[in-house]
């Protein structure tokens, strides 16, 4: 019973990758960026969420609200100024930009709020739980797991039932023809990663409360991340989910067994499916 | 009044010069043919006038309206559509998708919407959900026309609609095209297949290296000048003006 | 200029001839700095020389095979640690263990080349990244050298270490001091071979490749130019010499950790923007870039934060601007080139290719 147990609470920290894969995935979908700094904006955002929690006295949940739009104005913004100019066949260039923001965003958090460790206090949901019956799970693990299936059926509606979404996939395909359909797709990218940034806030929200973060995690979370996204499949936002929830239920098996090797088993697990699975599990065709 | 008037059009690929002072014009309600053999610089001379390729500002006017200097997506909404060379639907979208996306830039009401385009094209409503790669190639053909046309354009160019389908299919799609000139759009038609472009077309641009070496309506211009300004030296000239 | 250079067959010009002299002077004259500068100055340039190898590796791969990996903190690593390994577990004498610590690299960097070739571009940059963290984890583990805390060099070993005596006497200073002589002049050595052994290649049939490889793998592969041998060629080459570096920079600490040892700012982020600034895929824009990271550190390191955010922001800067780096400028305005070797067609051009596709 121990080890279902422990399956469970792997599979809901698998949430949590799911959250922080998904803005990752969804950019990479689009313009085949691989955005480096995507760990670091998720600290990032729960700084921001700090600062209107503890200077402003906000819930957590309202903050949250508060700010995605601020993240999506600053990810539309950083896209339109700098990372439109660098999307291309070349891949050196997308990737020396972005590692040098992560070193820029981790510096000026640095800076501004010091090493020191942060929590997102959000008092008893972070102590309260819920008996399932063959385990007891807590309720902030449960509804990051909620948030992340929230949000891929979100965005599975947005990219398949919306103009916009068919804009996004014929931008994917081929910019040039969509730019003969009158599709602007500079502001394309800039929405999706935009929206990408507002997955990133809502993760950072879940990633602050559930436990202490500092300026320098954020590289980190962009592995876990990268390794859900390339275990689902690339550009396969239900694939995510399940490269998210393999992450996560090895790194819970691997603590059990001895906490050091929490981290070391996941990404144990993310090569072992990649040698079996080159393309990764749920591989779309063309990508 | 002209809907496209281009004049001393040139074009380059980097430092590689494709287009040496071209002239073009294109009447309301007219269907012009450009042919040529390839690397003539017809798609160039397309993909400039849709604004895929930038030029000059006054090289290529629309409506008396510089334009050489717009993008693509600030041109398609003035009325521009393309019907691009190898027809590049896409992939990711149904076929009913590939038809809604043509008015994404442009949604004006007119002649064309989902279900004229049906009616043009019956087969398209039976293939309306599967995915384009799907398709055989005329319909593939029929699809990307239909995009073009969804947005209710002024000015419709086509590019090289006949390649790679067999005749008998060209037949079918080039059927089409009393019903679209009968809603009173402007066509550029660049084709290789000299005879459909004729047949469908009120007056004829040859093109060779980059500039135009004939031009006129296709009833005064015989087999033998055209042969010529396809692959002889001949002089720009004009027939029967 | 790449027109001309692109077809010309000759390589030697008149500068890079007198540059080439110049270049051998000092060397000479290096090899004699110690006697003539202060420990710290000599620290100082033993930092230069060893970034300076690093980033020519990390330019090897990237600048010149096309394979951007941000995971060579795992051949600095590895190459260290097994380092003190073979000191502390085996007793081997420092000198010899450096070349223990370069195999180290080499034979890690077969099976993470085997992992991380499977991926492409992008993908291939964080699998390496992955790979050096599985490696830095597992090196955590290993409790004989400190396991997550690290461990310094035992005494006797510094002490025993070849040459240092004798640099002891010669130079007149302490052991310490001594240690420090040693490790600039390994550096020296690496530095020289390095670059000669780099400009070398480049110049071969076996370069020439490289370009075609970095350029177009397809294209590469249909003229015969064994594309996927070379990428193993290179990755290796870089693993075996960037292990060799982690381990003298680390015989000059006398002091390890795994998060110091498998830093990513450290052996990866710097190396990065000194190519990236310096000019990448050339032989002199590392060089060039070491040089502005050092003047940077020495105005700003007590600044800590603020020194990291701007070399961060020149680097997005100059891949924003200036996609070829400072020597990339220099070479523009000037035709300059110090370390010719035939090209082809170069960033400049290829830009201009995309200024024509980006209307559409």
């Amino acid at each position: 019973m121990i080890w279902v147990d422990t399956v469970i609470q792997g599979v809901l920290l698998g949430g949590l990758y799911t959250l922080f894969a998904t803005g990752l995935s969804l950019v990479f979908g689009i313009m085949r960026l691989v955005n480096l700094a995507h760990g670091d904006f998720i600290i990032f955002g729960a700084y921001v969420i700090l600062v209107l929690v503890t200077w402003m006295g906000l819930d957590p949940f309202l903050a949250v609200l508060i700010a995605m739009p601020f993240m999506f104005a600053l990810g539309y913004v950083l896209q339109i100024v700098m990372l439109n100019k660098v999307i291309g066949d070349e891949i050196l260039p997308p990737l020396l930009v972005t590692f040098g923001l992560s070193i820029v965003v981790q510096n000026v958090l640095l800076e501004g709020f010091t090493a020191d460790t942060q929590r997102i206090h959000a008092q008893e949901l972070q102590i309260a739980s819920v008996d399932l019956g063959v385990a007891t799970v807590g309720v902030l693990p449960l509804l990051t797991f909620g948030s992340a299936i929230l949000v891929i059926v979100i965005l599975q509606q947005i990219f398949y039932r919306t103009s916009l979404g068919r804009a996004f996939r014929a931008t994917s395909d081929d910019p040039v023809t969509a730019s003969l359909m009158g599709i602007k797709t500079d502001n394309i990218f800039a929405i999706a990663t935009g929206i990408a940034m507002v997955v990133v806030t809502i993760s950072a929200l879940y990633l602050g409360m559930r436990a202490s973060f500092d300026p320098a995690i954020g590289p980190a979370r962009l592995i876990y991340a990268f390794e859900a996204v390339i275990i689902g499949g690339l550009g396969s936002f239900w694939g995510t989910l399940v490269g998210g929830v393999i992450i996560g239920v090895a790194q819970v098996l691997g603590a059990a067994v001895n906490p050091e090797w929490q981290i070391l088993s996941g990404h144990v697990a993310f090569i072992i499916v990649l040698l079996v699975r080159p393309r990764g599990l749920f591989p779309k065709a063309g990508l | 009044m002209a809907r496209l008037d281009i004049q001393n059009l040139t074009a380059f690929y980097g430092d590689f010069q494709a287009l040496f002072g071209v002239d073009i014009g294109l009447a309301e309600g007219q269907t012009v043919a450009i042919i040529g053999a390839n690397g003539a610089g017809k798609t160039t001379l397309l993909r400039s006038i849709a604004g895929v390729l930038n030029n000059d500002a006054e090289m290529i006017k629309l409506n008396d309206r510089p334009i050489g200097d717009l993008s693509a997506d600030q041109i398609m909404p003035m009325g521009v559509a393309m019907v691009p060379e190898g027809r590049k639907l896409f992939q990711s979208l149904s076929v009913e998708e590939n038809l809604q996306i043509g008015t994404y830039g442009r949604n004006v009401a007119g002649q064309w919407n989902l279900d004229t385009i049906y009616e043009l094209f019956p087969i398209l409503k039976e293939k309306r959900l599967v995915s384009s790669t799907a398709l055989s190639g005329g319909q593939q053909q029929m699809v990307a026309i239909g995009r073009a046309l969804m947005s209710n354009p002024e000015i419709l160019l086509c590019d090289e609609i006949s390649l790679g389908l067999a005749p008998v299919v060209i037949r079918d799609i080039y059927a089409a095209f009393p019903r679209i000139k009968a809603a009173g759009v402007s066509v550029v038609i660049v084709e290789q297949d000299i005879s459909q472009a004729l047949a469908v077309s009120d007056y004829v641009y040859c093109m060779m290296e980059g500039q135009v070496t004939l031009h006129g309506k296709p009833a005064d211009i015989g087999r033998d000048e055209i042969h010529d300004a396809y692959f002889g030296s001949l002089p720009s000239q004009e027939v029967g003006a | 200029m790449s027109q001309s250079s692109k077809y010309s067959v000759e390589t030697k010009t008149r500068t890079s001839s007198i540059f080439g002299i110049c270049l051998i002077l000092l060397v000479i004259l290096a090899v004699f700095v110690p006697a003539l500068v202060s420990r710290s100055v000599l620290q100082d340039l033993f930092f230069i020389l060893t970034m300076l190898v690093l980033a020519q590796f990390w330019n090897l791969l990237a600048g010149y095979g096309g394979l951007v990996s941000v995971g060579q903190q795992a051949f600095v690593g590895i190459g260290s640690y097994i380092f003190f390994g073979a000191i502390i577990l085996w007793g081997v004498n420092p000198v010899p263990a450096v070349l223990l610590g370069g195999l180290a690299a080499l034979a890690l960097a077969v099976p993470i080349a085997f992992f991380a070739f499977r991926l492409q571009g992008a993908y291939f940059a964080i699998g390496t990244w992955v790979c050096a963290e599985v490696t830095r984890l597992i090196v955590a583990q290993w409790k004989q050298v400190g396991g997550g805390t690290g461990t310094s060099m035992p005494r006797d070993a510094r002490k025993e270490m070849w040459g240092s005596e004798w640099i002891a006497q010669v130079f007149d200073v302490r052991a310490s001091a001594a240690l420090d002589i040693l490790a600039y002049w390994l550096a020296l050595v690496l530095v020289v071979l390095t670059i000669g052994g780099i400009y070398w290649l480049l110049r071969t049939k076996r370069g020439l490749g490289l370009a075609a490889v970095r350029d177009n793998l397809e294209a590469a592969e249909s003229v015969g130019v064994g594309a996927t041998r070379m990428k193993w060629v290179v990755f290796l080459v870089s693993a075996f010499g960037t292990g060799l570096t982690g381990a003298i920079i680390y015989l000059q600490k006398a002091r390890i950790s795994p998060d110091a040892a498998f830093s990513l700012v450290d052996w990866t982020a710097f190396v990065l923007f000194i190519v990236v600034i310096g000019g990448i895929g050339t032989i002199e824009g590392p060089i060039i870039g070491v040089l502005v990271l050092f003047t940077l550190q020495s105005l700003f390191a007590d600044y800590g934060t603020w020194y990291l955010i701007l070399l961060g922001a020149s680097g997005i800067f100059v891949m924003l601007f200036a996609p070829r780096g400072i020597w990339g400028m220099i070479t523009d305005k000037t035709g300059l080139q110090l370390f010719p070797i035939r090209r082809r067609l170069t960033i400049s051009n290829k830009n201009n290719e995309k200024k024509g596709n980006e209307n559409g």
